[in-house]
């Protein structure tokens, strides 16, 4: 199974990386007013089906992958 | 004699642990470093320091991947019996990944390492880490980190201060920390965690021995410790 996990810094946390960013976007000239840094993560595990995948994920972004004080996760389980 | 056992656990990228351990043998411990793959502390450990570096690379999140080694059920089964545990730095972030601490640890706000010495307002005395201290005292004691600006929400805050959880303050803004909040007690007030390194102020020739206070404070609260569960 594969899965794709999108992390990203929860809406109103403050991201340093994200306005350091935009801020040389800006410099580059661009009409930038916002930019979030965030992370992806593949995964490549064995599952027994859909609803035991999902499950899995569910428990590896809560046990370890993102930190949900500060982080939101958006799963998108892959083709076998 | 020698003093209490302080367990310093060990993992692949501290860097403070020597540290830590000849400042604690300073302040009158006995300490014994312990492998992070370990799963036990040795026998009278009285209590338990996690030091500052870079465990695991800071790979992820700071603190995220040490927080699941073997040691740290040993410390987690030690903290819930009460023993007395300090995170520094690194240590501070693994606390709170382990949940063992409220918050997290996010980047300087300004994107830039810090390393300087810094005045803390000890805000609240109570805990046994700051039994050495009052209410309002400052101490000079060193920071060296990237990802410092401790974080929680609101109410999580409004609960702390509560109950007397938040140890110490910045005087001046370091990291961008939310109500400058360097360092936090749990609950039952027997785990601290901290930025600033209390290790690298133990002698005034380095600038400030503040740090020997709190360290001091641990030891006592180790003795005290090894007397309780004999």
């Amino acid at each position: 199974m594969r899965a794709t996990v999108l992390v990203r810094p929860k809406d109103g946390i403050l991201d340093p990386q994200g306005e350091a960013v935009g801020g040389s976007l800006r410099k580059l000239g661009f009409d930038v007013s916002q930019v979030r840094v965030g992370r992806v993560i593949d995964v490549e595990f064995t599952a027994d089906g859909p609803d035991d995948a999902r499950a899995q994920l569910e428990r590896m972004c809560s046990d370890l992958l993102a930190n949900p004080l500060i982080e939101s996760v958006d799963v998108t389980l892959g083709e076998d | 004699m020698s003093g209490p056992v302080v367990a310093i656990v060990q993992f692949p990228g501290s860097n403070d642990d020597h540290d830590a351990a000849w400042a604690l043998a300073a302040v009158g411990a006995d300490p014994v470093l312990v492998w992070h793959d370990e799963q036990a502390l040795p026998d009278e450990t009285g209590a338990v320091v996690l030091p500052g570096g870079f465990s695991y690379g800071d790979y992820l999140r700071c603190g995220a991947i040490a927080s699941l080694a073997p040691a740290m059920g040993a410390v987690r089964r030690f903290a819930a019996a009460g023993g007395p545990v300090l995170g520094i730095c690194n240590g501070f972030q693994i606390l709170c990944e382990s949940r063992l601490l409220p918050g997290v640890l996010q980047q300087n706000h300004q994107l830039e390492f810090v390393c300087s010495d810094e005045v803390l307002v000890v805000d609240t005395a109570d805990s046994l880490f700051l039994r050495r201290c009052t209410s309002g005292q400052e101490l000079v004691i060193p920071v060296k980190h990237g990802d410092g600006a401790w974080y929680a929400d609101d109410a999580t805050i409004a609960a702390l201060e509560e109950r007397g959880g938040i140890a110490l303050r910045y005087r001046d803004d370091v990291n961008g920390a939310v109500g400058g909040i360097a360092g936090v007690v749990n609950e039952a007030g027997n785990v601290l965690g901290l930025m600033p390194h209390p290790e690298h102020a133990v002698d005034p020739l380095l600038g400030s021995a503040d740090g020997g206070l709190l360290l001091a404070a641990l030891v006592d609260a180790a003795a005290e410790h090894v007397l309780a569960v004999a």
